[in-house]
């Protein structure tokens, strides 16, 4: 059995500290960016021409249907092979890539669910005073989706805490690399526990923030 | 007979399709500035979808929708334009929930550039006033009651100033108790020299107000008539036994 967890976490509490950050970080990263690609993906996806919409629901469904961990590795692997100039690029942002492609199909479907959650009257009543589109969307539509989209967004930022575990695999300085790094000290179940329940205390932390933001957003109602 | 006027709105043989649903199968109406037409029949006969084609909410199949002698088209005329003019009051108020009553009222005309946003306040609190909700001003529409909601509804449509008014089913959502004061409303609007098409339920309503009343049914204009001549004598008689359910 050798030392007890909090034995482990008072020795090693840096280590563990600086793997939260880079969770905490590659997770903003990937669904802040994954945040503005998404809002393009949902506009594209929201389309009445019938072609430009069904190449967005491809993207979106190709990105939600595979694991994330494949994108990983294709990004990872692939496609510095297949493209030798990227061989110049850091490896890290292969990762980050993948990461923030997945992050934006979930944050499209999102934007757009958020969006088509509007009733329909808002933007006929919108029209009928003569407004053009534009307006319409801007100053009627999104100020009432965004009480769905903001939450949303929230559980995405906190799926994606649990998603960048995988970026582990890839060397990426996040809590679950610290289960590689100390692997290395003979410390195996330990870290593993003290991962496990940072990663529950992260999430708790973020979820009642969510619920707290869904409940101010929704006091106009 | 005034068919030498030039009507406000004309409609030329408005055929709407929904898939293969035929909903409304060639309408010919004219409708005069200052006339106030009242649409009844029963539900699912095309009523909301005729009047849902008069600014072009629904994009008529084939046939015309001609408004102050402009073809509307969806891609040649500027529809915006049309619609500035088309004021629209729909069954379920469609007010918005995030802004306070009176930017409710003033969005329209500062973001259509009709008024700048000291006159569009100017003209929506006279506008607030003549419907009673003067102390609403600064509430959020979730504060309202539905009557209350109709109103404003109302309101933020006259604030664009339109040449006509579209109205349905507007007290259709409401309690027993809101019905009247709404309907005085629209009354005092179609006295005051509003042309208005109203679709609605309220017989008694129609018959007071209307100069012309259409009964829509299976989509088409199954008969029209002064409120007596339709009331009274109905002819068609899918209109009377319409009438005979309702009254
Ligand atoms: N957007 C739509 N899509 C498909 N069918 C519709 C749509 N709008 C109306 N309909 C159908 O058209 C018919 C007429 O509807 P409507 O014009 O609302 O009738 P009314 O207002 O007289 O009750 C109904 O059968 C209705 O189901
Ligand atoms: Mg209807």
């Amino acid at each position: 059995m050798g030392k007890g967890i909090f034995e482990v976490l008072f020795e090693y509490w840096p280590i563990f500290l600086r793997g939260l950050a880079g969770t905490l970080e590659y997770s903003f990263i990937a669904v802040t960016l994954g945040s503005i690609l998404g809002a393009v993906v949902a506009v594209i996806h929201l389309s009445k021409n019938k072609f430009v919409s069904f190449i967005a629901s491809v993207y979106v469904n190709v990105l939600r249907g595979t694991p994330l961990l494949v994108q990983m590795y294709i990004s990872y692997y692939f496609l510095p092979m297949a493209f030798p100039v990227l061989n110049k690029i850091d490896k890290i942002y292969f990762v980050m890539f993948a990461l923030i492609l997945n992050s934006s199909a979930y944050v499209a479907e999102i934007i757009r669910s958020g969006i088509n959650a509007v009733d329909s009257g808002q933007t006929e009543a919108a029209r009928s005073l003569g407004m053009t589109k534009g307006q319409t969307m801007l100053r009627i539509v999104l100020p009432q989706a965004i009480k769905n989209i903001l939450p949303a967004l929230g559980n995405e930022y906190i799926a994606m805490v649990k998603e960048t575990s995988l970026a582990g695999t890839f060397m990426l300085y996040e809590l679950m690399y610290t289960r590689t790094i100390l692997a290395n000290k003979y410390l195996v179940w330990q870290p593993q526990m003290i991962i496990a329940g940072i990663y529950l205390i992260v999430t708790l932390v973020l979820s009642f923030g969510v619920k707290k933001m869904e409940k101010r957003l929704s006091v106009s109602d | 007979m005034i068919d030498n006027r030039i009507p406000l709105i004309e409609t030329v043989d408005l055929k709407k399709n929904f898939g293969k649903l035929e909903v409304l199968k060639g309408i010919s109406e004219k409708i005069y500035k200052g006339e106030v037409v009242c649409i009844i029949g029963p539900s699912g006969g095309g009523k909301s979808t005729f009047l849902r084609c008069l600014n072009l909410l629904e994009v008529p199949t084939s046939g015309k929708v001609i408004f102050e002698g402009d073809e509307l088209d969806e891609k040649k005329t500027d529809l915006n334009l049309h619609r500035q003019k088309i004021g629209m009051v729909f069954q379920q108020f469609n007010v918005f929930p995030h802004l306070k009553v009176i930017d409710n009222i003033t969005i329209a005309p500062v973001k259509t550039k009709k008024y700048t946003k000291e006159q569009a306040e100017a003209k929506a609190k006279e506008l607030l006033a003549q419907v009673g909700l003067s102390d609403k001003e600064q509430e959020y529409p979730r504060k309202l009651s539905g009557g209350q909601k109709q109103r404003l509804a109302i309101v933020r449509a006259l604030a664009m100033e339109p040449d006509v008014m579209l109205f349905d089913e507007p007290t259709s959502a409401l309690d027993p108790e809101m019905v009247k004061g709404v309907l005085e409303v629209i009354q005092k609007l179609a006295e005051s020299g509003m042309t208005c098409v109203i679709v609605t339920h309220e017989m008694g309503f129609c018959r007071k107000v209307a100069d012309r009343v259409l009964f829509i049914d299976d989509g088409v204009v199954a008969e029209s008539g002064t409120p007596d001549e339709l009331f009274d004598h109905p002819k068609n008689p899918r209109t009377q036994e319409f009438l005979s359910q309702v009254l």
